[in-house]
C-alpha cells in the first residue's frame, strides 16, 4: 500500500515536470494531443456512475434499495446550477438521507 | 513593494476564490480516506505525496476495495496525466526561470495553478514576477489543502459510517464532470467511459476502471474526428 502511494507521488511529480523538465521538446505531440483532452470526463465519469449504480458490486437502480441514484440526479442539477462543491455535497447528502428515509 | 512582494500578493488573491471549492472537497477526502483500510495517518501523507485531490480519491479507494497495487498505480497515474498537457504549456515561460525553480515548481502544478498562471502570464512577462507568483498560487492552494485534509482524517475516525458519507466521493466528481462534458465528444467520452466502467466492473484485480477510462477517451477521440468532417 506505502509503495503504491510512493510510486504514484513520484509518477505524479514526473508528469508535472515532463515538460518543464525537458530542454529539447516544448510541445505536446500531436497524437497526445486529443487523447489528453478526454482523460478527465472519461475517467471522471469511470470512477463515479459505478458508485452510484452499483454501491454493493451489482447493479442496483431500484430507488428504494438504493437512494444514490436519485440523490445523484438531484445532485446532477444543482451541480449545473451552482458550481460550489460545498453546496453540491451538501444538498446530494441531504437527499440520499430524505430518500432512504422515506423510500428505504 | 518589491517585485517579489507584489508577485506572491497577486498570486494568493488570485486563488483565494478557488478555495470555497477546495476546502470542501479537501474536509470530505479526509473523512472518506480514514474510513477506508489506508487509515487517518497515510491516507493524509496522501496530500503531501501526490497532492492530487481526484487521484488521491482514487487510490484510498481503490486500495480499500482491494485492488492490485499494480492496478491502482496505474489508474492513479491516467487520472494525472493531464498534467503533461499543462507542463508542455507552462514550459516556455519556466525556461527562463533559474534550475533549482524548474525543478521544484511543477510540485505544485495542479488544475487551478495551471488555470490561474497561464491566465497572468498573457499579461505579465517579467520571469521573477511570474515565478513567485506561480509559487504564490501554489502555496495559497497547497497550504488549506494540507489542513483541510487533515481536518478531515481527525473528524473521520469519529463518524460512523451509516452517515453513508462515502457518497460524497462520486458527489464531488459530478461537480468536476460537469465543464468537461460541454462538448459533443466529451460528453460521448464520459458516456462511453463511465458505461464501460460499469459493465466492465467485475473485471479481475479492479481492472474495469481502467478499461472503462480507455475505452472512454477513444470514444472521445473518435467523436471529435467525426465530428470534424
Amino acid at each position: 500500500m506505502v509503495v503504491a502511494i510512493v510510486l504514484i507521488g513520484i509518477g505524479t511529480y514526473l508528469t508535472r515536470l515532463s515538460f518543464i523538465g525537458a530542454f529539447g521538446a516544448r510541445r505536446v505531440p500531436a497524437w497526445l494531443e486529443r487523447p489528453l483532452r478526454y482523460v478527465a470526463p472519461a475517467v471522471l465519469a469511470a470512477i463515479t456512475l459505478p458508485e452510484v449504480l452499483m454501491p454493493e458490486g451489482t447493479m442496483d437502480i431500484v430507488p428504494s434499495s438504493n437512494p444514490r441514484v436519485l440523490a445523484a440526479l438531484v445532485a446532477v442539477v444543482v451541480a449545473i446550477k451552482v458550481k460550489n462543491v460545498g453546496v453540491v455535497i451538501v444538498v446530494g447528502m441531504a437527499a440520499l438521507w430524505l430518500f432512504d428515509a422515506w423510500l428505504g | 513593494m518589491t517585485t517579489r512582494e507584489r508577485a506572491l500578493t497577486d498570486g494568493f488573491k488570485a486563488m483565494a476564490p478557488m478555495l470555497l471549492a477546495l476546502v470542501p472537497f479537501g474536509l470530505v477526502l479526509g473523512v472518506t480516506m480514514a474510513g477506508t483500510v489506508v487509515g487517518a495517518g497515510w491516507g493524509f501523507a496522501t496530500s503531501f505525496i501526490i497532492f492530487a485531490g481526484a487521484a488521491q480519491l482514487a487510490t484510498v479507494q481503490l486500495l480499500n476495495d482491494g485492488t492490485a497495487l499494480a492496478v491502482v498505480v496505474l489508474t492513479a497515474l491516467v487520472i494525472n496525466i493531464r498534467h503533461l498537457m499543462y507542463s508542455a504549456a507552462l514550459a516556455p515561460a519556466f525556461r527562463d526561470f533559474p534550475p533549482r525553480w524548474r525543478a521544484a515548481l511543477p510540485y505544485l502544478l495542479t488544475d487551478q495553478t495551471f488555470a490561474v498562471s497561464t491566465l497572468r502570464f498573457e499579461r505579465a512577462t517579467d520571469p521573477v514576477y511570474r515565478r513567485w507568483f506561480f509559487f504564490g498560487t501554489g502555496v495559497a492552494l497547497w497550504v488549506p489543502w494540507q489542513l483541510s485534509t487533515l481536518t478531515g482524517v481527525v473528524l473521520g475516525a469519529q463518524i460512523p459510517e451509516s452517515l453513508g458519507l462515502g457518497f460524497a466521493i462520486p458527489l464531488v466528481f459530478l461537480v468536476l464532470l460537469i465543464p468537461v462534458v460541454q462538448t459533443r465528444p466529451g460528453l460521448i467520452a464520459a458516456i462511453v467511459g463511465g458505461g464501460v466502467a460499469v459493465l466492465a466492473s467485475g473485471a479481475p484485480y479492479g481492472l474495469g476502471l481502467v478499461v472503462g477510462a480507455v475505452a472512454g477517451i477513444a470514444a472521445g477521440v473518435v467523436a471529435e474526428s467525426v465530428g470534424r468532417r
